[in-house]
């Protein structure tokens, strides 16, 4: 409620500048300006948007993949921990817009490029969360099962991955946060399509209410990613819900 | 679905020759300080016991005094540096439940089961059974926190039990619960016990939980633990707290421990 008030006054406040304040359009586009651009371009916006949406999508779906294999071999393996995880940590620091172009080199203008990209800045954070879940089981909880006379492989079954799950859900929503700036810097490095693609095109050809209208989408597409992720995770994770703060400080306020 | 992948089957570290349930001659175990420098922890010290089959013998002494390692002993997590350890297999149920946070009540109850290659429907089965004798009927789906810290303590006990093993570890089963509850659950478990009989070794802080429960209670001094005192209970059961004989044996236990 709160947060949808603060929207409207900041909409308000943005529309009266730049009507009030005779700001050309080509420099900023007042909130209804962007809006007509939203309907009059939705062909051209919609046909990036699923471009991009790809990249971002299938890059995580890589990611996941990747990231979720690679923290149970590190966890299965402590020396290939001890050996891999700095390599990991290195893969971090690579500046992307230094690395992009490379890969566009290496494989082309189409969505291989953009996915490795996206892959490779949405790795580090599934792989940490979910191999640091993995290493939190309880001692006593592993010592548990090996009373009941539980192979390596069923202590991992039974207790350990569904114990990770959370850790797996954290890194899957700081990706998609990730994943958009990573998808844009791939398109920008070298492609012909894409909301990034569109971006780089619209400003030059002096279409800023059409490059703001490309940034509003993406941005309303990561939110919504987050969000279809926190749903998933209270749903199939009820018993990882952590207790409202809400519910604790109105317990203190009482006493 | 995933494959199931079993490691062969590790020859049990704790042998068993069969004339006693469990066996312990001079045993002692020492821990080295995990930090350099530090000084080792000598935890048990010249242990002899013999529980006979069928047997309740509980452990009772200060805290630190090397009850949970002697359990670890005769469960085979760990090996005790110098005596022997026979048992035969044995299940441990530790002082805190350990239920897994996302399965309902049966499905924890059911885990040993699992583990030894049981179907989930035959293994859940027998589970929900054990749970409606254990009075936990209708609480079957139930997640552990949507029970009760005595509930959950009687699926944990479920868990153990369904493991199949003659001998049960108990370490402090009780220990977590309001002093009410304990009593109630202590009722519980001694006719959970003459329903199903096991060989058990119960550790506690508690000397009524021990005369109350046990054919005979070894008393431990504090670290390194020596057995210093060994009572046998001969009252009939159910015991109550006021017996005389358990009122005159916790004297006598209270004295031992210096209390």
């Amino acid at each position: 409620m709160i947060a949808l008030l603060l929207v409207l006054v900041l909409v308000g406040g943005w529309e009266a500048y730049a009507q009030l304040s005779g700001i050309h359009e080509i420099v900023l586009p007042a909130p209804t300006q962007l809006a007509a651009a939203l309907y009059d371009d939705r062909a051209l916006l919609w046909s990036n948007f699923g471009v991009t949406a790809g990249e971002i999508g299938l890059g995580i779906a890589l990611a996941l993949a990747l990231g979720l294999g690679s923290a149970v071999v590190l966890h299965f393996s402590p020396p290939l921990r001890s050996a891999l995880y700095p390599l990991l940590v290195g893969s971090q620091t690579l500046p992307i817009p230094i690395v992009a172009p490379l890969l566009v080199v290496w494989f082309g203008f189409g969505l291989a490029p953009k996915l490795a990209i996206v892959a490779l800045v949405c790795f580090f954070p599934i792989v940490v969360p979910t191999l640091d879940a993995l290493e939190r089981v309880d001692a006593d909880q592993r010592k548990l099962m090996r009373t009941f006379g539980a192979s390596r492989w069923q202590t991992f079954r039974i207790v350990e991955a569904p114990f990770a799950l959370p850790g797996l859900f954290t890194g899957a929503k700081l990706s998609v946060a990730v994943a958009t700036i990573a998808a844009i810097l791939a398109e920008w490095s070298g492609s012909e399509e894409g909301l990034g693609h569109l971006f780089q095109q619209a400003l030059p050809n002096l279409e800023t209410a059409r490059a703001y209208a490309a940034v509003l989408i993406l941005a309303g597409f990561a939110v919504a990613l987050f969000g279809l992720l926190a749903v998933a995770e209270r749903r199939l994770l009820p018993w990882a819900r952590p207790v409202p703060l809400a519910r604790l400080s109105r317990g203190m306020l009482l006493r | 679905m995933l494959t199931r992948i079993r490691a062969p089957e590790a020859a049990p570290p704790v042998k068993w020759t069969g004339s006693c349930a469990v066996s312990l001659d001079g045993v002692g175990k020492t821990f080295a300080s995990t930090r350099r420098g530090g000084l080792a922890v000598t935890a048990l010290d010249g242990i002899t016991l013999d529980v006979a089959t069928g047997e309740i013998v509980a452990l009772v002494g200060p805290s630190g005094c090397g009850k949970t390692t002697l359990l670890e002993l005769v469960c085979g997590l760990i090996a005790p540096n110098v005596g022997s350890v026979e048992s035969a297999r044995a299940a441990l149920m530790a002082q805190r439940d350990l239920l897994l946070p996302w399965a309902s009540a049966v499905a924890n109850a059911a885990v040993a089961l699992r583990v030894a290659g049981v179907k989930r429907d035959e293994a859940h089965e027998r589970a929900a059974a054990l749970l409606r004798d254990f009075g936990l009927g209708g609480f079957e789906r139930a997640r552990p926190d949507e029970l009760s810290g005595g509930m959950r303590q009687r699926v944990a006990f479920a868990r153990t039990l369904l493991a199949g093993r003659p001998v049960l570890c108990l370490d402090e089963p009780f220990g977590a619960l309001d002093a009410l509850t304990r009593v109630e659950m202590q009722g519980w478990l001694a006719g959970a016990l003459a329903r199903d009989p096991r060989t058990v070794v119960l550790v506690t802080h508690d000397v009524e939980e021990a005369l109350v429960l046990a054919d005979r209670v070894f008393v431990l001094s504090p670290r390194p633990g020596r057995v210093i005192a060994t009572l046998a209970v001969t009252t009939a059961r159910p015991r109550r707290r006021t017996d005389p004989e358990i009122v005159a044996l916790r004297a006598r236990a209270l004295e031992a421990l210096g209390a």
